[in-house]
């Protein structure tokens, strides 16, 4: 029913994709169209690659997994740079793209016959061992096996263009323009702190620029409108706000007693390496998607959930034909309803829990369309084999092993995996931050007050690196950082602190309910008892 | 909280059905909104305040005597689970629906009825719709079907869709 042409959706009934002109990159040599605003690893899909890379052991075919530049299972060689994650950077025309794994390319891998072989002569840490002893000997073999692991080969080309170095002076840094990161910019920013937020994509808005469904919450939490919308309000109300500075393509790589390091990418050629002195940060980078353990589960064809969406509601690339979404929370029906927006068929969910995991309604609008969702099952495995060409389920026993006898075999051409997110935690642990391992929270978790203070005074977290909730949750804690961090300051006076008052007593309230009670419960576990009174 | 094993509501589940001499004056909300969530736009958009919810995760219930039928709630319903019924003087229903997806409906298309478990239970006229660019993209339909399956229809797509 809807029109796609060369991969790309043409029509959607949500989103209107407005795509840049077109250009032409080469893969392995041969040129592929695209549209200027996609990621190389968006354009490569739309015209039908799959493998995008092998591993490392095994030579086993790989495509991508996350889509948002986490993973690394999309690394290719760019413009003879290697190891470059094609779905972080953007197609310019004449680009050259090659696979860096596998011979001759990663798409017909010789040497994946050969793994049995292979393995015996040279087990897992050999290359320590063998060839050794003459330095020609080892320098042959050191080429030879570089091409076997596809880790890339040394740059060919000689960076040529420029950086330069700047020192940035802030009352507060936000790191991340998600709905957490913006929410806390545009709160600290209103009452007069001066604040700069970085974000490393071209684009703000996190993940919320994917999620074409209404949201849930309250009206004053913008209840009922699409977070493709509330990310843009968001970023108009930021841009208003006269002492807010945002800076895209920037990256922090670290964060020393209050001072932050990034780069700042302007052009191909030009770059700025970032010092910025900060009274008070603000750290909202998201999460990342968990995998599950399947036979097969590294098959291209396995994609996150948030990977599937990334490329359908922000690309408008069809992921496949018939999907397969294995978990039932959120994500996955709300993904599976996108699927059948976009015009793509969703054979199943499927749920290891004896009962759905998301809200109802969610389900009900799927399952009225015909969708099955099976509880009580898991997928054994994934089949084919250069991408997936079909998955195999199984009841599971209350003990959570699955029932011999009960194997269905599902065809689908792409499965979804959407079993919760993990907080990107890592420059929290860098920055000297208590963490704690919540499993209520999706994972390793700062301790924090209720304030969302951290251990180490004046850092800050909101939204995802918290916990995993979801984009309501993270505006409402963005807001409570936000506010925090310019009332310690000095800004706001009471006006701030009764709004800080009443922004803590709302998302108890919002927390108040059954879909909270994990989430109160975790929190409980990684709340710091001083809390930094006004 | 079988409903969540199965992922649609069975009879006992529903909310109460408003009377057949309610469902005969004017349309009426029915919300199939049983699970205690943090959401509320329908209860803050009803200016008849029909819908009573005590707070944000309480599930809302719908008072069908103060209820209007002025589509307020159906518009903003994040959950796609409000339904406005009615009962025509001719014998024949009416449920309006949320609807997104593409092609578009019209009035006069003849569509395929499913109920909540997905099975299709018959064919159904669209006798009125809210275009999607009035509503942010979500199209209000309206299908006149046989008075007793206002309680079933829950989803319709064109006739030839295929699943």
């Amino acid at each position: 029913m809807v029109r796609t042409e060369i991969g790309r959706l043409q029509e959607h009934p949500i989103v209107d994709f407005r795509r840049g002109k077109e250009v032409t990159i080469y893969f392995n040599g041969k040129p592929i169209k695209a549209f200027e605003g996609e990621t190389v690893a968006a354009a490569l899909y739309a015209a039908g690659v799959r493998v995008f890379s092998r591993s490392f052991r095994w030579h086993r075919p790989r495509g991508f997994f996350c889509a948002i530049g986490k993973c690394s299972a999309c690394m290719m060689e760019v413009d003879g740079i290697p190891n470059v994650r094609t779905c972080k950077v953007y197609v310019r025309d004449g680009m050259q793209v090659r696979t860096q794994s596998g011979m001759p390319d990663a798409e017909k891998d010789m040497f994946s016959i050969l793994d049995d072989v292979i393995d015996k002569v040279f087990p897992h840490g050999s290359h320590y061992s063998k060839f050794t002893t003459s330095k020609k000997a080892r320098e042959f073999m050191v080429k030879r096996m570089r091409k076997f692991t596809g880790f890339g080969n040394p740059p060919k080309a000689v960076f040529s263009g420029n950086a330069d170095y700047e020192e940035i002076e802030t009352d507060i840094l936000v790191v991340g323009g998600g709905p957490g990161g913006m929410s806390a910019a545009i709160n600290a920013g209103k009452y007069g702190a001066k604040v700069l937020l970085v974000d490393e994509n071209p684009f703000l808005g996190g993940q919320l620029v994917k999620q074409t469904h209404r949201f849930f919450g309250s009206a004053k939490e913008r209840a009922g409108t699409r977070g493709i919308r509330i990310s843009q309000i968001l970023e108009d109300e930021l841009m208003s706000i006269e002492n807010v500075e945002v800076r895209k393509e920037t990256r922090v790589f670290g964060i020393y007693n209050g001072e932050a390091g990034a780069y700042q990418r302007i052009d191909e050629n030009y770059g700025k390496l970032l010092r910025i002195k900060a009274k008070k940060i603000v750290v909202a980078t998201g999460a990342y998607e968990r995998t599950l353990v399947f036979e097969n589960n590294d098959l291209p064809g396995v994609y996150g959930a948030g990977g599937v969406q990334t490329l359908m509601n922000v690309y408008g690339i069809k992921p496949g034909n018939m999907g397969l979404i294995v978990g039932s929370g959120n994500v996955g029906l709300i993904l599976t309803y996108q699927l059948m927006q976009a015009g793509v068929n969703v054979a199943a969910i499927v749920e290891a829990m004896p009962r759905i995991g998301g809200y109802f309604v969610h389900a009900a609008k799927v399952r009225r369309l015909g969708v099955p969702i099976y509880v009580r099952h898991t997928i054994l495995k994934a089949t084919g084999k250069k991408s997936v060409e079909g998955a195999v389920i199984a009841r599971l026993d209350d003990k959570w092993q699955p029932i011999p006898g009960t194997e269905k075999k599902i065809d689908c051409d792409f499965i979804c995996v959407a079993v919760g997110l993990s907080p990107t935690h890592e420059l929290l642990y860098q920055a000297g931050c208590k963490m704690k391992f919540v499993p209520e929270l999706g994972g390793i978790v700062p301790l924090r007050s209720r304030f969302n203070e951290t251990s180490v005074t004046g850092l800050y977290v909101a939204g995802d690196v918290a916990g995993i909730e979801e984009a309501t949750a993270a505006i409402m804690e963005g807001r409570i950082a936000g506010i925090h961090a310019a009332v310690t300051l000095g800004y706001g006076g009471d006006e701030a602190k009764k709004e800080l008052d009443e922004a803590v007593r709302e998302i108890e309230e919002f927390r108040a309910g059954p879909f909270g009670e994990r989430i109160v419960c975790g929190l409980e576990k990684c709340t710091l008892e001083s809390e930094v009174m006004l | 909280m079988k409903y969540l094993e199965r992922g649609y509501l069975e009879r006992d589940e529903l909310p109460p059905f408003p009377s057949e001499e309610r469902l005969k004056k004017k349309a009426v909300a029915y919300i199939e909104c049983p699970q205690p969530i943090p959401c509320s736009p329908c209860y803050e958009s009803c200016p008849a305040n029909a819908i009573q919810m005590n707070n944000i995760n309480d599930p809302p219930k719908v008072d069908y005597e103060k209820c209007t039928g002025c589509m307020k709630c159906i518009r903003v319903c994040p959950g796609l689970a409000i339904f406005m019924l009615r009962l025509r003087d001719d014998g024949k229903g009416e449920v309006t629906l949320q609807y997104e997806f593409l092609p578009w409906l019209k009035k006069g298309d003849i569509v395929k009825l499913y109920n909540r478990k997905g099975e299709e239970i018959g064919e159904g006229v669209v006798n009125w719709v809210l275009p999607p660019e009035r509503n942010d993209n979500t199209s209000l339909v309206r299908v006149e079907v046989d008075a007793d399956l206002i309680f079933e229809v829950r989803a319709v797509r064109p006739a030839g869709w295929e699943r």
